[in-house]
Formats: structure tokens, C-alpha cells, sequence
């Protein structure tokens, strides 16, 4: 899958509390968590964000709570992709399972905010400028989870089969 | 090679003789866990794969602790939904109004955990149970429907981190300052996927309370869970409580750890996490001139009745400063009844505190306490994120009860010892 998109720098630690303030989860709605996304940081960042555009992290990115609310609001706002330096473990499994992609990069210091950046999340190539830098790989197992569809579809799946096994 | 708890545990939960640290393994789950906040979405996702029964109804388990008593109307749906389904489904084990309790505070004292369980909840905190040597992680809430489906879920063997801990505790010290302490230390990414494991002769030495205290916190150092040898008062602990047989798992003399830290608690004195992370570690002796509004005694870390015991000591006879809301949360009912027969709802009235029900409520920004733009709270919750506990403009430091209580009575935060 390739993706292009201009990108959003947050820093250090982005912790689930600022990606959806806990305020905010008595709904389960995407597109109320969408309009609340990074608030504590930026509140209009989910009126000046595009469909398509990339979150860029620094280390232990997602980290704090294990609301699935995070990855469910950054998805809410168009946003396929969020590449880090690391990302917290709650979050990383997270977001692969509602469809979010990760990727763990080194490029938060040499990218400057609004550039276009163009990725291969298969080959975890991201391109911007004369630059490109290739991504640590995904986990086979995590590979391998997302080409069946994500955790849920795998789950569907083995319920259809009736493999009570499982 | 040996193996370490953490180790044993998931091999023998996977059906294994033994795993290795990064090996996927897919294991039996003993309990899983969500709250009236992460089990919506996990309801939803629940509906969507056609499940019709989850895998044991007396291994699933709800607390409605988060947002409740019901703070708006989708709150009081989000509940109304986990009630609904937990009749469909046969689950008995929802607590909810005055059997409600903060989950990781609750389980334990329930005894729906024992050691060597595998367990996991929609919630990260999931990690407090390791103070009873069980493995126990947090997880979102899609894996936590897989699990209550299938009685199973996927795990990563993390490389494990040990803690040994020497020394004579000091005075009002406790594992929260500890822990705050390692954090400090390691930093919040410091135990990123791995587990923490805790040993030495200042270990054994500690309540099952600090213990709980200390496991509840390991996700703020991003470690995966924080486990603790099963002894005495593990045992004693579990005696009258706990609902299932269990085994004792310990870690092998050559079990590998990725790093070993050794810390002598003689030397740890009252530590405050100032903002905005719980990394950002301080000696209250060192902190001056910072006022606050707002106290919280409180939560899944520190709201037993060991901290209520030292915030009673401390308060007794004394005043909260007039400019001061302090908050008192009994984790659960059993603390609450505790807390009136010792007497320390009467001490906290008559200092002018405020005493909540059993919720998390102000600890995550939900309500029973939120602050204003500017405002400063000392709370002994886990986590001091920017807007954590209100407006993205006010700021939240983490100790323990004796600072969060003297700091309470003097309108600024201060180590104990310029109160009592």
C-alpha cells in the first residue's frame, strides 16, 4: 500500500490522554472522538488536518491509557499512517487492530512540519524530498495478522468456520 | 538457561515446557477485565464477529468505576449496555453501584486473581495484579473481545527487567515512592514491552498494598507488566479471599534479565512527579512554593487502606487550608467500611475533606474533581499528563498519601515532616 500526505509533527511521549482527553469517552462515535483529537495540544488541529495527511512521533509515542479511543480518533480524522521513533505497547497493538499503520522511524528531526512525505508501508519506504529512509520492518506476526484482515476479521472468520478451537 | 516468572508463567499458560524473550506465543487467559469505558467498544466489536457466548462467564468480569455514579446521560447508556449484555450472557461478576469499586483495587481484594494467573483488561492498569505473581497486562479493547471469546490471546514473550531492593524503609515512605523513584530513573520508556520484577530482603518487608501500588504504576515506565514473588504475605493475602486454586511460580537463580538495577530504599526519601510526565521525579524536601487547589488521596494506585491510614495520621486534629479541596476515595466498599470503623472518615470529615464514593473519576479527567484553567492538584493517582485531570492549562504532581495529606493542610506542597 502506498501513501502520500503531508505531515503533522506532535513530540516525545504523545500520551493517549492529548491524543482523546478521557472527557471525551463516554462515546464510542468516531467522529466525535475525531473532533476532540489532540486538543490539550492543538485544538484546531482536526479542522486544519486533511484526509490522507501523516502524524510523525517522536519515542514512546501513544503511551498512557489503553483506550482504543486513540487510534479510533486519529483514524476518524483521514489519517492512515502515524510514523514514530517508538511507540508504546498498548497503542501499537491497538492501533493494528482497528486498521491504523504504524511505522517506527528515525525521521522526526530531519522532517519539518506541512512537508509531503510519500510512504510503501509494505516495504516501510518513506520518501520526502531528495531523502529516503526505510522504516524498521513490521513484525511477521503482525504482517500476517493485518493481510487476514486485522484481529476481529480473523476472529469472524474462525467463528464462520466453526472451529470452536480457536 | 532458567526462566523468570513472567517466563514460566506464559510457557506453562501456552502449553510449553519453556519460551524465549520475543518468541509469539498464543495463551490461556484465566480472567479478563474491562470497565464502563473501555467495554462499549469491545461490546460493539463483540456484536460484529457474530460471537454468541464468551468463553467462561465466570472469568469475565466488569466494573463500572470509571464514570460513574453516571456523571451525563452517554455514561448512564454506556452502563445500561454492560448490564444488558452481562444478563444475556450469564456474567455475573459486574460490579456496579454500591458493590463498585475501583477494578485493580477490587479484584485482588474479591479474589477473582490469584498467582500465576494470566490476565488481562481494557484498561492499562491491568498490571497491578503482578503484586500477587500473576501475569497480568493491559490491552485495548478488540483484543480484550478476542479474549473473552476465545479464552485466549496473543502474547509477545517480553525481556524482563530485575529491581532489587535493599534496605530499611524510612519513615512515610512507601512502594509509591518507589516506584516513582524507578520511573524517575528508567524514565516512561524505560521498560518499554519488557516486564518489571521485583526481589530483595525491602521487598518482603513491603504490605501487599505498596505491592499493588508498585505493579499498578509499571505501564507508566511503558513496561508490558510488574511482577513480584509469591511469599508470606502473598499467601496470607490470598488466604480467605481467593476464588480458584492456584500455582506458586518463581524465577530460576540463571533466569535471564536484560538489565539488573539494585536500589537501596534506605536512601529514598518522599518523591513528587512534578508535570506533565510521571518521569519528571523530585524529592518533596526540595519542592517549595508550589500551591495548590486541589488534593485527591486516592485511586488504583494509592486508595487502600494503608494510604488512608496515613493520611488519617497525619490529618488528625489538623485543617485543610481553606483554599484547599482535598478529595478522600476509598478504592472500594470494604476500604470505605474500614476507614468508618478505624475512624478515618470522621478524622477527614472533621479536617474539612470531601469523601467520594469508590470511582476513578477525578484521577482521568472525568468528573468528582476536575480543575480549572491554572489550577495545581497533588494527587497519589499514576499519571501527571498534560490536562489529565481537567483543563489542558492545569497541572497534576503524583505522590504519595503522607505528602499528598501534609500538602493538603498547608495549601502548598510539603514533606510531612513540616506538618506533624
Amino acid at each position: 500500500m502506498k501513501l502520500k500526505g503531508r505531515v503533522w509533527k506532535f513530540g516525545n511521549n504523545i500520551d493517549t490522554d492529548v491524543i482523546i482527553p478521557a472527557r471525551y469517552l463516554s462515546s464510542t462515535d468516531p467522529k466525535v472522538l475525531g473532533e476532540h483529537c489532540m486538543e490539550p495540544l492543538d485544538p484546531s488541529f482536526p479542522q486544519k488536518v486533511k484526509e490522507g495527511d501523516i502524524i510523525i512521533g517522536g519515542f514512546n509515542f501513544g503511551c498512557g491509557s489503553s483506550r482504543e479511543h486513540a487510534p479510533i480518533a486519529i483514524l476518524a480524522l483521514g489519517i492512515p499512517l502515524v510514523i514514530a521513533k517508538s511507540f508504546a505497547r498498548i497503542f501499537y497493538r491497538n492501533a493494528f487492530n482497528k486498521g491504523l499503520a504504524l511505522l517506527e522511524a528515525d525521521i522526526f528531526d530531519e522532517i519539518e512540519q506541512g512537508e509531503e512525505i510519500s510512504v510503501d508501508i509494505s516495504t516501510g519506504v518513506i520518501k520526502w524530498g531528495s531523502r529516503e529512509v526505510k522504516a524498521k520492518p513490521i513484525p511477521p506476526f503482525m504482517v500476517e495478522l493485518i493481510n487476514e484482515g486485522g484481529l476481529i476479521n480473523h476472529l469472524r472468520k474462525k467463528l464462520e468456520e466453526g472451529n470452536d478451537k480457536i | 538457561m532458567g526462566m523468570t516468572i513472567t517466563e514460566k508463567i506464559l510457557a506453562a499458560h501456552a502449553g510449553k515446557n519453556s519460551v524465549e524473550c520475543g518468541e509469539i506465543i498464543e495463551a490461556k487467559l484465566d480472567l479478563c477485565l474491562a470497565n464502563d469505558i473501555t467495554a462499549p467498544l469491545s461490546l460493539e466489536e463483540f456484536d460484529k464477529v457474530g460471537a454468541k457466548k464468551v468463553f467462561d462467564p465466570e472469568r469475565v468480569v466488569f466494573v463500572l468505576d470509571h464514570f460513574t455514579p453516571n456523571k451525563d446521560i452517554p455514561s448512564a447508556e454506556n452502563c445500561k449496555k454492560i448490564r444488558e449484555f452481562s444478563k444475556r450472557y450469564g456474567i455475573s461478576h459486574v460490579y456496579d453501584g454500591g458493590a463498585c469499586g475501583i477494578e485493580h483495587a477490587l479484584l485482588p481484594e474479591e479474589g477473582l486473581v490469584v498467582p500465576g494467573d494470566v490476565v488481562i483488561g481494557a484498561d492499562s492498569h491491568t498490571c497491578t495484579y503482578g503484586a500477587l505473581g500473576a501475569f497480568s497486562t493491559g490491552v485495548g479493547s478488540t483484543d480484550l473481545t478476542y479474549g473473552m471469546v476465545t479464552g485466549k490471546n496473543w502474547f509477545k514473550v517480553p525481556e524482563s527487567i530485575k529491581f532489587y531492593c535493599s534496605g530499611i524503609w524510612q519513615k512515610w515512605v512507601t512502594g509509591k515512592d518507589l516506584i516513582l523513584h524507578i520511573i524517575g530513573l528508567i524514565g516512561v520508556d524505560g521498560a518499554l514491552y519488557a516486564s518489571m520484577e521485583y526481589d530483595g530482603e525491602a521487598i518482603s518487608k513491603l504490605s501487599m498494598d505498596s505491592r499493588f501500588a508498585i505493579a499498578n504504576m509499571a505501564i507508566e515506565a511503558g513496561a508490558k507488566n510488574g511482577i513480584f514473588k509469591v511469599d508470606e504475605k502473598t499467601l496470607s493475602y490470598i488466604k480467605d479471599r481467593g476464588k480458584r486454586p492456584f500455582t506458586i511460580f518463581e524465577s530460576d537463580s540463571d533466569a535471564h534479565y536484560r538489565e539488573v538495577y539494585e536500589v537501596d530504599v534506605g536512601k529514598l526519601d518522599l518523591k513528587v512527579a512534578c508535570p506533565s510526565l510521571p518521569s519528571n521525579v523530585k524529592d518533596a524536601k526540595d519542592l517549595s512554593d508550589i500551591r495548590i487547589d486541589q488534593a485527591v488521596i486516592g485511586s488504583c494506585t494509592n486508595g487502600r487502606i494503608e494510604d488512608l491510614a496515613m493520611a488519617a495520621d497525619i490529618l488528625k486534629n489538623k485543617q485543610v487550608a481553606s483554599d484547599v479541596r482535598c478529595i478522600i476515595i476509598p478504592a472500594t466498599p470494604k476500604i470505605y467500611l474500614e476507614a468508618m470503623r478505624r475512624g478515618y472518615l470522621e478524622t477527614f470529615m472533621k479536617a474539612g475533606c470531601i469523601i467520594s464514593p469508590p470511582t476513578c473519576g477525578p484521577c482521568l479527567g472525568g468528573h468528582m474533581g476536575i480543575l480549572a484553567k491554572g489550577e495545581k492538584a497533588i494527587a497519589t493517582t499514576n499519571r501527571n499528563f498534560v490536562g489529565r485531570m481537567g483543563h489542558p492549562e492545569s497541572e497534576v504532581y503524583l505522590s504519595g498519601p503522607a505528602v499528598a495529606a501534609a500538602s493538603a493542610i498547608k495549601g502548598f506542597i510539603i514533606h510531612p515532616s513540616e506538618v506533624v
